[in-house]
């Protein structure tokens, strides 16, 4: 709620200004300010209890395998992690004989709850196609919580998600980052303190949705849509910039008028949004990188990066991720040269690989995206370990998503975001058993009663059932 | 030249030419058939067909001997339902035959049939059987119509592909179906109902030109349904809820000779019982398990389980450019309750049963076409992967314009454009 009061006072003193006009030009009115957090945060971590897993195959998410592990958390955060750790009397001990323990999956790209299950035209919330620049529009004002897909991604493991606008639009709005625990509002699962994305699209969607509406209708036709936006947004900065630097000089400025998409797409120039681009082709990825540099921005990822292999140099160059499907291809001309080793290339060729979803059935076996990226570049001759490669699942998409420092590893002081898993999570047959989240366990496989059920779903055919 | 003079000949049943004759020796032999599976096993294949399969170890005289020792050997994979070799590229890239709209030409839809439209040199094709899979059923995605045409089986071998015209006949009586019909299932059923009572009514007999005719079926319609009323080409229908699944039901209690199978069923499990008692074999996705619509508010991982412990017989394999994770998919089944053996029998012997090429497909057993598959391990494993694929008793090359595209850029050049790079 930190938010609200500022914002509060900002309105009030223009709502002044305007009632006293002139009398009020002796004293120098308060600054006019931008409440970056009108929306914040109501998450409260489910209730835990102090608890060790033990016994188990633990991969750390930052490149480590620890067979016989354990590991302990309390109040919400990672305590220890090793063979040989000291456990307090008063945890709750699990025995994970045989099992694997895993950072929870970060998924980098769903839409989830913008485009939710049932897939009705009255939920189809995800891409807002009247405009090809849309910054000013946010997902989280479009999430329906009581998407099934959420609780069917939680079993799966999955313990946070970007959710993200469609890809219809040049710049398509801002993403949000939530954690996956049932909430009444979209304000309780959003990710404390995690930086917004911005949703941008290169290639054959927006010159498909805009080709006969205004434009852009061609390639060249966005990279000018882009760049047009850029230049726009550079000069409201240069704007709200003069006028606090007139206000600080302790003179009487009028301020700009706000502009939500300009507030957006400064965000981005402030390096406070981070940008995930949808970008199918290498060549197209390319420019886009010049495109960064020539306004001085930074592209966090690429999304769904089908050719990134063909430019794993430039995508380290520039230290950008690719977040990418194992092996989705042909849907499209911009996906027609999709491989199967895509993803571990680009690891090998060090830049920054993530898995990703796009998808409310692929979002539930993440796992098993990554463990058929893993055979297949092994089988081409990258040697990478499995442990490597689950940073694919979590530090990585966790870097990108600006949260690392919170999630993404199992290390002391981290958020205790852990999967107990039946067997080697690289195994089709593997399940989640357990998915805790900040400590709280969200979902507990062996216990159907604990399941979350959504509104939706209540009363419905196959309700609580086994998903 | 040669490989097809040798395939035409040994088709015509004609040994004057012989392909090579292979002995894959020591591999974990899934048979599919009453013989079950063999731990040390050998499979002997004699033009372009399984001569045996056994427990010997000792390959006979003038074999060429592949080693599966520690590896699993499996019938080729088949394709359920796909729409292999209709469509190379889905959106905004020229014609895709798996699609068609309504118009004068069999405004029912019946009379459509794939087995024009077929290109074996599809990219998808090499892409797929890289990976196991050596016979698929391609049927139309969308017609808009009544019908979806007939679809057929192919051979995703390197030369020959007809395997089977006119195999099956495909109706949606799922929303979709509705929409495309009246915009209500009010309209759809009795629309159905009718089209084969009119089929029926004429009694096997094809109306030509000059017969007078005035059923609501375009005569070409007609005629291409006389086949599904005679129960000699099956007619596969997509219903999702259970509803729907029941009509199915209750049209196999009008017509017991119609051979149906069901595609989807998503919610078959809550009608398990009725089905297997309908002898209804069932096309699924099993991973389906969100109520994507409202016509699927029980999806569940369990749906390909629940229906297999009632003794129906379940297929997988519903996609086109990524058929290949059909594995995955069962899988993912085997997961969720599907005995594993179901599992691979859901790739292979139930899809050749419900398509009528069993008499070829689906198992390793003598006399079959030596459709091969010999994997690194289990299947139904994500991490697992074809080492070697026979097709017709021929092994083909595990290459793709995928594998071409990768081994171009897995060592990025320094001396000149990876466009000069020919892997």
């Amino acid at each position: 709620m930190q938010g609200s009061p500022r914002f509060l006072f900002a309105a009030l003193s223009l709502a002044m200004l305007a009632a006293c006009g002139q009398q009020a030009s002796d004293e120098q009115p308060p600054l006019v300010e931008i409440d970056k957090d009108p929306y914040p945060s109501t998450y409260t971590p489910l209730p835990s209890v102090t608890t060790a897993i033990t016994n188990v195959t633990l991969l750390d998410g930052i490149g480590g395998q620890i067979e016989g592990a354990s590991v302990l958390f309390e109040q919400g955060k990672v305590v220890a992690v090793g063979t040989d750790i000291a456990i307090p009397d008063n945890a709750e001990i699990i025995d994970g004989s045989g099992k694997w323990v895993t950072p929870g999956i970060i998924d980098v790209h769903s839409h989830l709850g913008v485009y939710p299950s049932p897939g009705t035209h009255s939920h189809s919330d995800g891409n807002e196609m009247t405009k090809p620049v849309t910054a000013g529009v946010w997902a989280e004002h479009s999430i329906w919580v009581q998407d099934a897909g959420f609780s069917r991604a939680l079993a799966g493991g999955v313990t946070a998600l970007q959710i993200l606008p469609g890809s219809a639009n040049l710049v398509g709005g801002r993403a949000v980052t939530v954690k996956n625990l049932p909430g009444r509002t979209m304000q309780s699962m959003k990710f404390p303190d995690a930086p917004y994305g911005m949703k941008m699209a290169c290639g054959e969607n927006p010159k498909r949705v805009y080709g006969d509406k205004g434009g852009p209708a061609t390639r060249m036709g966005n990279v000018a849509g882009y760049r047009q936006a850029w230049a726009d947004a550079q000069d409201y900065k240069r704007k709200w910039e003069k006028y606090r630097e007139e206000h600080e000089a302790g003179k009487n400025p009028t301020p700009p008028k706000r502009d939500l998409t300009m507030d957006s797409l400064v965000g981005v120039l402030d390096g406070e949004i981070m940008v995930h681009m949808h970008c199918y082709r290498a060549d197209e990825m390319a420019i886009m990188m010049d495109l960064m540099k020539e306004f001085n921005y930074q592209i966090a990822s690429f999304q769904h990066a089908v050719e990134a292999y063909k430019i794993t140099d430039l995508l380290a160059e520039n230290n950008v991720c690719s977040a990418m499907w194992a092996d989705w291809w042909g849907f499209k001309m911009e996906a027609y040269d999709g491989i199967r080793e895509n993803v571990p290339m680009v690891h090998q060729g060090g830049a920054c690989a993530i898995v990703h979803s796009d998808d409310d059935l692929g979002i539930q076996r993440l796992n098993q995206e990554a463990a058929k990226a893993l055979g297949d570049g092994l089988r081409a001759g990258i040697d990478i370990s499995k442990a490597e490669a689950w940073q694919w699942l979590s530090a990585n998409p966790a870097k990108s998503l600006g949260i690392f420092d919170q999630t993404g590893s199992l290390e002391a002081g981290k958020n205790a975001d852990i999967v107990l898993w039946s067997t080697d999570p690289f195994s089709t047959y593997a399940q989640a058993e357990r998915v805790y989240i900040d400590g709280g366990l969200a979902y507990d496989r062996q216990d159907p009663a604990s399941w979350p059920v959504q509104d939706f779903e209540l009363g419905q055919p196959g309700e609580g059932d086994v998903k | 030249m040669k490989k097809l003079a040798i395939a035409l000949i040994t088709a015509l049943g004609c040994g004057a030419v012989q392909a090579q004759n292979i002995a894959i020796v020591g591999g974990y032999v899934h048979t599919l058939s009453e013989q079950g599976s063999i731990e040390k096993g050998m499979v002997l294949i004699k033009d372009g067909r399984i001569e045996a399969v056994n427990e010997r170890q000792d390959a006979p005289a003038g074999y060429r001997v592949i080693d599966a020792t520690g590896k699993v050997v499996t019938p080729g994979l088949i394709g359920a339902f796909t729409s292999l070799g209709l469509v190379e590229v889905g959106m905004s890239a020229g014609t895709v035959d798996a699609s068609a709209e309504s118009q004068d030409y069999a405004p029912y839809g019946a009379a459509i049939d794939v087995s024009y439209a077929f290109n074996p040199d599809s990219t998808l094709i090499p892409v797929t059987r890289i990976e196991g899979f050596t016979l698929a059923a391609s049927g139309m995605s969308s017609t808009h119509s009544l019908f979806g045409g007939q679809g057929a089986v192919f051979s995703l071998g390197i030369d020959e592909s007809l395997v089977k015209p006119r195999a099956f006949m495909t109706v949606a009586v799922d929303h979709g179906g509705a929409d495309d019909n009246g915009g209500s299932r009010a309209v759809l059923w009795p629309k159905l109902l009718s089209a084969l009572a009119e089929a029926s009514a004429l009694q096997g007999n094809p109306l030509t030109p000059k017969d007078d005719w005035h059923g609501a079926l375009s005569k070409e319609d007609a005629n291409a349904l006389l086949p599904v009323v005679a129960g000699d080409m099956p007619l596969f229908i997509d219903a999702r809820r259970k509803s729907d699944i029941l009509q199915v039901i209750a049209l196999k209690q009008d017509y017991p000779q119609l051979q149906l199978v069901l595609l989807y069923a998503t919610e078959g499990w809550r009608v398990a019982k009725d089905i297997a008692a309908a002898k209804i074999p069932v096309i699924l996705d099993p991973e389906a398990n969100l109520p994507g619509s409202f016509d699927q508010l029980g999806a569940t991982l369990a749906n390909a389980g629940r229906l297999d412990a009632a003794g129906v017989k379940v297929s997988i394999g519903m996609d086109t450019h990524n058929l290949r994770l059909a594995t995955q998919h069962a899988g993912n089944a085997v997961a969720n309750g599907l005995p594993w053996q179901q599992g691979l029998a859901a790739l292979t012997i139930n899809p050749a049963q419900l398509l009528g090429v069993e008499k070829d497909y689906g198992s390793l057993e003598s006399g079959k076409v030596a459709d091969v598959v010999i994997w690194s391990g289990d299947p139904l494993q994500v991490m697992e992967a074809p080492e070697r694929v026979l097709i017709n008793g021929e092994e083909v090359e595990l290459e793709s314009r995928q594998t071409k595209l990768r081994d171009r850029y897995l060592t990025l050049s320094q001396d000149k454009p990876q466009g000069y790079v020919r892997p």
